[in-house]
């Protein structure tokens, strides 16, 4: 069976996230520690809630042995907040990045639109090979909850785009690595398919 | 494409029981939360509203345990209220598997509540229901005028029963400012009377804030949510008994929309 890892920063709901992994097929655990996640574990996932500073500081406790994980190769997921503490450093906080994606984390335009950006848009699939998108139609309706962006140097890790006023890099992917703005996990039955297909990435790095 | 209209059904529990009220008052059953939540998430619900109604007035927890036997039956959005006094309460109805939390009675004793969410939470996190009925007193500081008669909206609490004397408008600003993500505006007034939305009011608070509204009270027909989407910048709509009863499905209303130009998840 495979075994992932979520990462609790104690500020929000992971539960979803949970049913929805077991209910494909994986043994879940929910840690606040990296400790035996190379021998024990065939992914992790970076959850999408909380606030940028706060979730830094649970992660930093434990950073070296996270960065490990990264350098063996394990699939790691994160999830929009989960997604932004990979890059190098944000607007919402005064803490550093990860700094494992080079880029920062920007405030969606105030005034122009309302913030946060919360409803379900279009995905705009612009690298078809990526294997979390394996069998997900292109203009697949997917669920966003967030008031910040990111903004990769590398423009060609962007495998995905939304638009809400502007263009939004909606997804990323960079070695084994795979980020996702919206919530996969609250996007239905299509969300549903993307973290089936994050299980199976686990079962073929294994 | 831009961001898609949601649609909204609201389960408001009382007891363990789906209900729905008029005005607030003579709540009938409506069904059971659990199945409720499961039909209404295939049917193409694009997110999930439960309230415990009476939570609050009655001074104890929500049913952590409803919510939970909900979170694990959907996998779309889910917001819960009802009863939220504290980080803790809050913190405990994440854990039971609600994305976002919702508090009305709790942030109007205590405004820095709002703050102390968001610090941890995220701002997407924290919903501020509104509960606002006309006043036709004069101590409103925003007047309005219709058939011979001034009034204002007024923040209700503990389920529409406690008056607060404070300004709708005013609240909803200072809400924003607070660190509020999104807010959940019900009309009193038109709750379940099945005749509309309020677009008066709902046009008064969105026209002065700049986060997400969702729409709420007196919705019967799915021509109710196309108006409201029509005459208002809201972002959302929220029903109940015009599911609950199943006098339109989810799916029906959602083609009705799409073929009156509205932008929605199909």
């Amino acid at each position: 069976m495979i075994r992932i890892s979520i990462f609790d920063y104690g500020a929000g709901n992971i539960f979803s996230l949970e049913s929805s992994l077991k209910r494909n097929g994986a043994k879940v655990s929910v840690i606040n520690d990296f400790n035996n996640v190379v021998e024990d574990f065939d992914g992790v996932i970076l959850p999408g809630v909380g606030n940028f500073d706060p979730a830094l500081i649970s992660i930093n406790k434990c950073k070296r042995k996270f960065l490990n994980c990264i350098e063996k190769n394990i699939p790691i997921l994160g999830i929009c907040l989960g997604m932004e503490m990979l890059f190098e450093k944000s607007e919402e906080g005064s803490l550093e990045g990860l700094k494992i994606i080079n880029g920062e984390v920007l405030s969606l335009p105030k005034n122009r639109i309302k913030i946060p950006h919360i409803g379900w848009n279009n995905l705009d699939i612009v690298n078809e090979k990526s294997k979390l998108f394996e069998g997900v139609p292109n203009n697949s309706w997917v669920y966003f909850v967030h008031s910040y962006y990111t903004m990769p140097k590398d423009a060609n890790i962007i495998t995905a785009r939304s638009n809400y006023g502007i263009s939004i890099p909606a997804s990323v992917e960079t070695n084994n690595i795979y980020c996702t703005q919206f919530h996969p996990e609250k996007s239905s039955k299509i969300g549903e398919k993307m973290i089936k297909n994050f299980v199976k990435i686990c079962t073929q790095s294994k | 494409m831009p961001l898609a209209k949601r649609i909204i059904p609201c389960l408001d529990v009382n007891k363990g029981r789906v209900v729905k009220g008029i005005n607030f008052k003579e709540l009938k059953d409506a069904g059971n939360p659990v199945e409720l939540a499961r039909r209404y998430s295939e049917e193409g619900a694009d997110e999930l509203v439960f309230l415990d109604i009476t939570a609050a007035e009655e001074h104890r927890e929500i049913m952590k345990n409803i919510v939970k036997n909900v979170a694990s039956v959907i996998n779309i959005p889910f917001t819960v209220g009802g009863g939220i006094k504290n980080l803790e309460d809050a913190r405990n109805i994440l854990l039971s598997g609600a994305d976002r939390v919702s508090i009305n009675t709790a942030a109007v004793i205590k405004p820095e509540l709002i703050q102390e969410l968001m610090s941890i939470f995220g701002r997407q996190c924290i919903v501020v229901a509104l509960d606002v009925r006309r006043n036709y007193n004069k101590e409103g500081k925003n007047i309005f005028f219709k058939d011979g008669k001034n009034y204002w909206f007024e923040i209700k609490t503990y389920g529409g029963k406690k008056s607060t004397k404070i300004d709708a408008i005013e609240w909803a600003k200072k809400v924003e400012k607070l660190g509020a993500g999104e807010i959940l505006l019900t009309s009193i007034d038109t709750d379940g009377t099945e005749n509309g939305y309020d677009i008066e009011l709902i046009n008064a608070i969105c026209n002065r804030i700049n986060i997400p509204v969702i729409a709420s009270g007196g919705c019967g027909s799915q021509k109710d949510i196309l108006n409201v989407f029509k005459e208002t910048q809201v972002d959302a709509a929220l029903a109940a008994s015009l599911f609950h009863f199943e006098k339109a499905r989810l799916n029906e209303v959602k083609e009705y929309l799409s073929e009156n130009n509205i932008l929605i998840r199909s």
